[in-house]
């Protein structure tokens, strides 16, 4: 255990069963007898299941002493909100890959031919993406970073490519990928720069170098440069303005399933790097705030993309789109977290990333459970009139966008509340103000999916919406707006699970220590590093 | 105390048996669950103790998110346990009162009425601003369905302006009320969202901010209320709103909003209230003359009324930023009285409504001929808002102008309106009686008039007896409040002077803080 290899590889154990998981899922996809083809989505639940269950064995917290990470304690939170997402998008995905292939087969008009087939390789795909997710929360180095942050996005190009039989979907994922690629470069770039500055990938020792500069007056200027064109590559993951411009083509191109998936992981990938390098400066809970440059940077990509993602999403007529921009803009939210910094901040950003995760996805869930003439619902004149024939579609409509919009009691206003609480505790006050009107802002068109299907009388195009051909994804919908509902009641468990896993390790360092001298209460602890003086 | 959860509960449970109850059963269980959180709320003001003095009773807590600060605490002074009563009083009245008017889909119907009432009694007993903000907030999803669904043909537009516009206002007080806990965190180290730590640590803060929180909380509070300009939404949405729901609107919701300002701007930010009473005061009357211009030029009905809301929570904002108790007790019953008689009157309407389905003044007219015992409710009601001398209205209105008056002068409390502000809006009441005595004149009496094809869908030509009987609770309270208003004005003394205690003379205050000095002084040295 205290050989530095193993203990490395104890780590992986979520993401090694991802990995098996991708090869079973693969080879079942395309397996010639159906019954047993059907079977993909539940082997890949199964396995996205076990990794998060293991996530919870594997970073138990007596272990993580010896870990050495710069966040010890977010493995666990990011490993079960990670599965538990993926675990609902997977049955979003029933009866949209490869639908026209299986629907021939079933009628007997063709063969099964592998060749054809992508189910398998859909699913398999979306494992890997997850398991470039977790894979970020234990970097140590940069290498390790990049690797895990192009094993999140290369995966979904070719399941944007996939999902769907549309040159929309073609022309989507050559989007995302060219501009995907040249954020890579970016971000690599920026990370090549770190190194010539500091000499080192590894977090722990860039950080000494780094802290070293900033007391001998102020931080190498390459250093600086290279965390800005790194920040910025790693900005393309959460669509912040203004490297936001290709999210609403590429929302719109993909399958919602796949949409959904889009707005979810990447964007916590990049939140989860975004809060790794800032804490390669040196910043912890005690420290005082981020350098000049970035946290301008910072600020000002975080009003633009809350207030461009708002009035974009104002101003569309397609809901795909209009969901497309409200997730740029809860991005610019959670830059909100970000620029509060560790304690607080990051807290507000962990339990954020869970109340956007299940909202978004909620939201998405009931463009894939119901469909027009076997296409995906587009405008907002196709949910007109929705409550009359699909009640329950409509209710998990308007709950999820009323938690996407911050409305008490849901789930999204206690996470939009900690991250004012936040924004405010650091001295943003501006910026909290920026985000409430942005907030108002965006009640004028989450309320449009609440009113259309409740008030717009049906029309000929909305009176042909029906139910997809299977129940899975109504059935993930329903579950996750009841999970908006619910989870508040636990609101106290969650907030403690996410101040945990948002501690750096200076942080939890001192709260172990603080833990076994019995100095103070475990509140005080917890308190102490809250307290971060204010005006960063 | 027991009591207020019960009260909190009782109408979730309700809710909860009316979405699984069948259609028709709805109807009467809701009935019988809001009747029954009126008893509970009995009960509970029977059981008290505290009417008349400052204090809190009810008081009870359930420790929710420690690390923050936050629980879930009620309690309730003399005030607060009003309107409580006022909001459960009202309710069986709603529900009886849209018995024939809601035909469809009418287990969501009750079911929001009844979660409405709940998080309204919710605003009123928090005693945890996060719990307020809440209860305050969610006080906006019932009464968009109600709109949306059961509204009038312009319900889209209504409902969605109504959502926006007090949405935007309530993120706003939520800043606000952020920075006053951050702040008092900074100084203490310790999270809290007590809204009594935090109202004494808001009035001790300087100028300039207690500025900046006061402005957050005037937005957020002024457009429920609703004061000039931010008035816009109220008349779309009672127009369109179903008659129980522009009963709540106007009976209960309008009042979140100057009871927020009772209970957050008084006592939190004395100095800047002290700056800014004025300008609010100036708006006020603004709003009770400009309502009342807007309602001499109505021809429909409802909007009049809904108009008239806008007038008469001009005197009921007045009372407030008068600053001293009589203004400020005089504009708590102009609450509880404009819910009575503002309530009845869109009952009245919406009688009127279901028989003849036109509101417009020019196509009905001479009803006292058809219907006497409606047009005998409609000039009593009218009366009692005009403000006859004998019934309620006139006691609360003097009560706020007087204490407007009263302001310049008065030495121990910092009035800062004055005989001018009272005068300007004594003309409101002039033009009060001018459209609503106008309007009884058209369509109660002259020559009888009804629009062609009279459908009235089985009811009776004249009020039946479950209408009366909504009616009359509503009738002998506004008696009883015109001629003993004392029995209210005595229990509710004691907050009233209490939330004005941070605006009592430096004089009285330095006693008390040399008593302190000389008791600390006194005792050992720790």
């Amino acid at each position: 255990m205290n050989d530095p290899m193993t203990n490395h590889l104890w780590y992986l154990i979520p993401e090694a069963i991802l990995l098996v998981g991708v090869v079973f899922v693969a080879i079942f996809g395309l397996v010639h007898n159906a019954s047993l083809r059907r079977l993909t989505p539940a082997i890949a639940g199964c396995f996205v299941i076990a990794s998060g269950v293991a996530s919870v064995f594997v970073f138990a917290p007596d272990r993580m002493e010896s870990a050495q990470f710069l966040f010890p304690g977010m493995g666990r939170w990011i490993g079960v909100i990670t599965a538990a997402i993926g675990f609902m998008i997977i049955p979003m995905s029933v009866g949209h890959v490869d639908r026209r292939l299986e629907r021939e087969v079933a009628a007997g008009r063709l063969r099964f031919d592998p060749l054809r087939a992508s189910g398998g390789e859909y699913y398999a795909f979306m494992l890997l993406s997850l398991a470039g997710l977790m894979l970020v929360c234990t970097a140590r180095d940069l290498i390790w970073l990049f690797l895990a942050l192009e094993l999140t996005s290369l995966p979904t190009y070719v399941l944007v490519a996939m999902s769907r039989s549309s040159r929309l979907a073609q022309e989507a994922a050559m989007k995302y990928f060219f501009l995907g690629a040249m954020a890579a470069a970016v971000f690599l770039y920026g990370f090549a720069l770190l190194y010539t500055a500091t000499g080192t990938v590894e977090f722990e020792a860039m950080r000494q170098v780094l802290t070293q500069q900033a007391q001998e007056g102020g931080i190498n200027s390459l250093a600086i440069v290279g965390l800005v064109l790194a920040l910025f590559g790693i900005l393309y993951k959460l669509a912040a303005a203004p490297l936001h411009l290709y999210a609403a083509d590429v929302y719109e191109g993909a399958a919602a399933p796949v949409t959904a998936f889009l707005g979810f992981v990447p964007k916590a990938a990049g939140v989860l790097a975004i809060m790794m390098l800032l804490s390669v400066t040196g910043l912890n809970e005690m420290a005082t705030g981020l350098p000049y440059p970035i946290l301008i940077m910072l600020w000002v990509v975080a009003v633009l993309t809350m207030t461009l993602g708002n009035i974009g999403a104002l101003l569309q007529r397609s809901v795909k789109r209009m969901l497309a921009y409200s997730s740029i803009a809860h991005s610019g939210y959670l830059l909100i977290g970000i620029i509060a910094g560790p304690g607080v901040g990051y807290t507000a950003v962990l339990f954020y990333l869970l109340a956007y995760g299940i909202g978004n996805t909620a939201a998405f869930s009931v463009l894939s459970g119901l469909e027009r003439r076997g296409q995906e619902m587009a405008t907002m004149e196709d949910l007109a009139g929705l409550r009359h024939r699909h009640p329950l579609m409509a209710a998990v409509l308007a709950i999820s966008s009323g938690s996407l919009l911050g409305f008490p009691p849901l789930l999204g206003f206690w996470g939009k509340l900690l991250l004012f609480i936040a924004g405010i505790q650091t001295g943003q006050v501006v910026l909290v103000i920026i985000a409430a009107v942005n907030s108002a802002i965006s009640g004028w068109y989450y309320l449009k999916l609440v009113a259309v299907p409740i008030m717009a009388a049906p029309t000929a195009r909305s009176e042909a919406v029906e139910r997809g051909p299977t129940g899975w994804p109504r059935l993930a919908g329903v579950v996750l707006a009841a999970a908006s509902l619910v989870l508040p009641v636990f609101l106290s468990w969650l907030v403690d699970q996410s101040e945990y896993s948002a501690r750096t390790d200076a942080a939890m360092a001192a709260a172990e220590s603080a833990e076994a001298s019995g100095a103070g209460d475990a509140t005080a602890s917890l308190q102490g590093p809250l307290d971060r003086p204010s005006g960063s | 105390m027991i009591w207020g959860w019960i009260m909190l509960l009782l109408p979730i449970i309700g809710a909860l048996g009316v979405v699984v109850s069948s259609g028709r059963a709805a109807r009467s269980l809701a009935l019988w669950t809001s009747l029954a959180t009126f008893g509970a709320s009995i009960v509970a003001a029977v059981n008290f103790g505290v009417w008349g003095t400052g204090e809190f009773g009810l008081v009870s807590s359930i420790p929710w998110m420690s690390e923050v600060g936050i629980s879930i605490s009620i309690g309730a002074d003399s005030v607060s346990m009003m309107l409580v009563l006022l909001t459960t009083f009202l309710m069986p009245l709603a529900v009886l009162g849209s018995w024939t008017a809601v035909n469809e889909r009418l287990k969501e119907y009750y079911g929001w009425l009844l979660l409405i009432e709940t998080a309204m009694i919710g605003v009123f007993l928090a005693r945890d601003l996060v719990f307020f903000y809440v209860c305050f907030e969610f006080t906006l999803v019932p009464m968009y369905f109600l709109i949306a669904i059961y509204g009038g043909s312009g319900r889209a537009r209504a409902c969605v302006k109504f959502f926006l516009y007090t949405f935007t206002g309530s993120l706003i007080a939520l800043v606000g009320f952020l920075y006053v806990a951050w702040s008092n965190m900074e100084s203490t180290g310790q999270w809290s969202f007590d809204i009594a730590t935090l109202t004494t640590f808001a009035a001790g803060m300087p100028l300039a901010d207690q500025l900046w929180i006061l402005t957050a909380l005037v937005i957020g509070f002024a457009v429920k209320i609703p004061l000039f300009p931010v008035h816009t939404w109220l008349p779309l949405a009672h127009t369109e709103a179903p008659t129980a729901g522009s009963v709540i609107l106007a009976g209960v919701l309008l009042k979140l909003g100057t009871y927020g300002l009772y209970r957050f701007a008084l006592p939190m930010t004395p100095e800047a209230v002290v700056e800014w009473a004025p300008i609010l005061g100036i708006l006020s009357i603004v709003g009770i003359l400009y309502a009342g211009l807007i309602c001499w030029v109505q021809t429909d009905v409802k909007k009049l009324v809904a108009y008239s809301s806008v007038s008469h929570l001009g005197f009921c904002v007045l009372g407030i930023f008068a600053l001293n108790p009589m203004g400020l007790q005089g504009s708590v019953l102009y609450m509880i009285n404009h819910g009575l008689s503002t309530g009845a009157l869109f009952f009245l309407v919406g009688m009127m409504y279901e028989r003849y389905h036109t509101r417009d003044m020019d196509s009905i007219g001479g009803l006292a001929k058809r219907m006497p015992i409606w047009a005998f409710f409609m000039v009593f009601f009218v009366l009692a808002s005009v403000g006859l001398p004998g019934l309620n209205g006139f006691v609360s209105e003097f009560l706020c102008l007087l204490g407007t008056f009263a302001a310049g002068e008065s030495g121990s409390y910092p009035g800062v309106l004055g005989p001018w502000f009272a005068a300007f809006a004594a003309l409101g009441m002039i033009v009060a009686a001018m459209y609503l005595l106008i309007m009884v004149g058209k369509i109660v009496f002259g020559s009888l008039k009804e629009p062609a094809g009279t459908d009235r869908h089985g009811l009776s030509v004249d009020l039946n007896a479950r209408e009366i009987t909504v009616l009359v609770p509503l009738a002998v309270l506004c008696i009883l409040l015109g001629v003993q208003p004392w029995i209210a004005m005595d229990a509710m003394d004691g907050s009233v002077v209490e939330i004005l205690s941070v605006y009592q003379p430096s004089e009285v205050a330095q006693q008390m803080v040399d008593a302190g000095s000389a008791w600390v002084a006194g005792s050992p040295s720790p």
